[in-house]
């Protein structure tokens, strides 16, 4: 029986139901890892050891009863920056080479409480800078639609390995669209919640006012289910919102009658593939004759999204980028005169390029003389896209629109030139900086017959909205199995 | 330290101010990388300068998306003795400390 076709939920469910244990879904996890690893290569680190003994001691509790949840003995991968008790955590990066953590990440807490089974850590780009999981310094992670092509990034090993069916589902981190973007690039869907919502405790931080973790599965009623499970108000971070309505699966209606859908026609100028296009506004079609007011407006303001971005992005980075110094952990430069060139150098071999770019970029536009002009004309910037927003979200529900410009491009393609690739987070940054919750929702598939998503957008707090036009969209196009898998 | 802006209006930044990031970011670039580095930097800041296109006089700036106050606690001890842990991917460590190399003459 392939067990890992199913979604999350479905083996969840036959797993309570006694049809099949936690044991056998985590062998054939690792059956499929064994089969698929040496093409795709989601994972940085594999634990099958562990994971078959969580997986008894898990089957254990839901025999006694003690164990009830829909995700109870449901192998899972964890996104490489979230840390996890006495698992290797590197962030795809040399200079967390060999560190192991202490603590786990709240999140991933809540799911092991809820019965979940961590085989594994997954691939990303280093320290989640990048859109292609071509930054790791453990390797590129390949597309399992096509083994040419990029799985997107910076979440892409925990995308490829949900879509080449290696784990039932997977968590990721979205600062600018990471979660999204690699859900759109390899078939799955993908939830970015409101900031805020699920605790960031445990996360090794990129830009702390933008980092969000969400749930990456094969449909939206596993998103919902997931999210349910690690949203928690937690003290340990100071951002962590207290909310209420966090009941998400309540959501799963197939129901969008009235509902007022706003499609940004900036978000379909210059830049977007024509493939793109027609899936998006197909996929708008069918929500609107399901009984959803569907209508083209201006957002305004989208060309100025990624340049706030990448300022705040890099400024935070900077900052947060500061603790690897080859003193507390991870990579020590073996040859140094004296402490600050010990900093300097365990640092410029630690870090890769891309990571280098972003911290000198932050700390330019944080240094003196410059502040004013670039960080907080970007702040500024971004309390005016935040007004876009909140003006749309005045009129309409939901927004629907692209997730990415194209699909996934050709390993290799992106890297010669970063400007380009950043070019490329246009119609998901400005998402993270208005903290908003967004779903990537597989729509299509291109001629090259690599996979499409649109993405729903809704206003802070209103996951349900989305959950519940994604899950409505989600019954006329059921989820389409990478032929991989 | 300063950037100039040539005539076409892009930017140009100075070795020195290249220097000087360099010493704030802590990170020693090779030659080659400081001026792979500067490119970037230049055109990346001639694609941010976009953002002057924009009126934010009387904006502003927006740190935090909700009005968050600071989460304020009693000064009490809650996570016991993390010595070990914290101490347990030390680089290089003696006894109960991290070693670093001397910062000081005796």
């Amino acid at each position: 029986m392939k067990l890992l076709s199913l979604t999350a939920v479905e083996l969840g469910n036959k797993i309570r139901a006694g049809e099949v244990t936690a044991e056998e879904a985590a062998l054939e996890a690792f059956d499929a890892i064994d089969r698929t690893e040496n093409q795709v290569h989601s994972f940085v680190t594999i634990d099958r050891e562990g994971a078959l003994e969580r997986a008894r001691e898990v089957q254990k509790k839901i025999m006694e009863g003690s164990l009830m949840g829909p995700l109870a003995g449901v192998p899972v991968a964890i996104k490489d920056n979230l840390c996890t008790k006495g698992m290797l955590t590197t962030c795809s990066s040399k200079i967390l080479y060999n560190f192991i953590p202490t603590y786990t990440a709240q999140a991933v807490q809540n799911l092991e409480k809820a019965g979940a089974v961590i085989v594994g850590k997954t691939n990303m780009d280093e320290f989640a800078m990048g859109s292609t999981t071509e930054t790791s310094a453990y390797g590129v992670t390949r597309n399992p639609w096509n083994l040419e092509h990029v799985p997107g990034g910076s979440s892409g090993g925990s995308c490829a390995a949900v879509a080449a069916e290696e784990v039932s589902f997977a968590l990721g981190s979205d600062t600018g669209g990471s979660i999204r973007q690699p859900s759109s690039y390899c078939g799955v869907t993908g939830l970015k919640p409101t900031y805020g919502t699920v605790s960031r405790y445990g996360l090794i931080a990129y830009g702390s006012s933008l980092d969000q973790i969400g749930p990456i599965a094969k449909d939206v009623t596993d998103c919902a289910a997931i999210l349910e499970v690690i949203t928690s108000y937690d003290q340990k971070d100071s951002t962590s919102m207290k909310r209420k309505d966090t009941d998400f699966t309540h959501a799963l209606v197939d129901d969008v009658k009235g509902m007022k859908i706003g499609i940004p026609g900036d978000y379909l100028g210059q830049g977007l593939e024509e493939e793109v296009k027609e899936a998006i506004l197909a996929a708008a079609k069918v929500l609107k004759e399901r009984g959803a007011m569907v209508e083209e407006f201006d957002l305004s303001l989208v060309d100025y999204a990624i340049p706030a971005y990448y300022v705040i992005a890099a400024a935070e980075a900077s900052s947060n980028l500061e603790r690897f110094d080859g003193v507390k952990y991870g990579y020590r430069t073996k040859e140094y005169e004296g402490l600050h060139n010990m900093y300097k150098k365990s640092r410029s071999e630690g870090f890769g390029t891309e990571v280098k770019r972003r911290i000198m970029l932050g700390s330019f536009v944080l240094s003196s003389g410059y502040y004013d002009a670039y960080y907080l004309k970007a702040l500024r910037t971004k309390a005016l896209i935040k007004q876009a927003f909140d003006k749309a979200f005045e009129k309409y529900d939901v927004i629907l629109g692209p997730v990415a410009p194209t699909t996934a491009p050709k390993i290799g393609d992106s890297l010669c030139d970063p400007l380009k690739m950043y070019l490329g987070d246009i119609y998901t940054v400005s998402v993270n900086l208005a903290g908003l919750p967004g779903i990537s929702v597989p729509c299509g598939l291109d001629a090259k017959g690599l996979p499409i998503s649109l993405q729903l957008i809704g206003d802070c707090f209103q996951e349900k909205k989305i959950i519940q036009a994604a899950y409505a969209y989600e019954q006329t196009r059921p989820y389409q199995h990478c032929p991989m898998a | 330290m300063e950037i100039k802006q040539k005539e076409t209006g892009q930017n140009v930044i100075s070795d020195e101010t290249m220097e000087y990031v360099g010493i704030l970011a802590k990170l020693e670039l090779s030659e080659e990388e400081k001026q792979a580095a500067k490119k970037d930097m230049e055109r990346m800041l001639d694609y941010v300068d976009k953002l002057n296109e924009l009126d934010t006089s009387g904006v502003e700036p927006m740190s935090h998306i909700f009005s968050v106050s600071n989460v304020f606690r009693e000064d009490e001890v809650r996570n016991g003795d993390g010595r070990e842990d914290a101490l347990a991917n030390a680089p290089e460590r003696r006894d109960q400390a991290f070693v670093v190399p001397k910062t000081v003459d005796q």
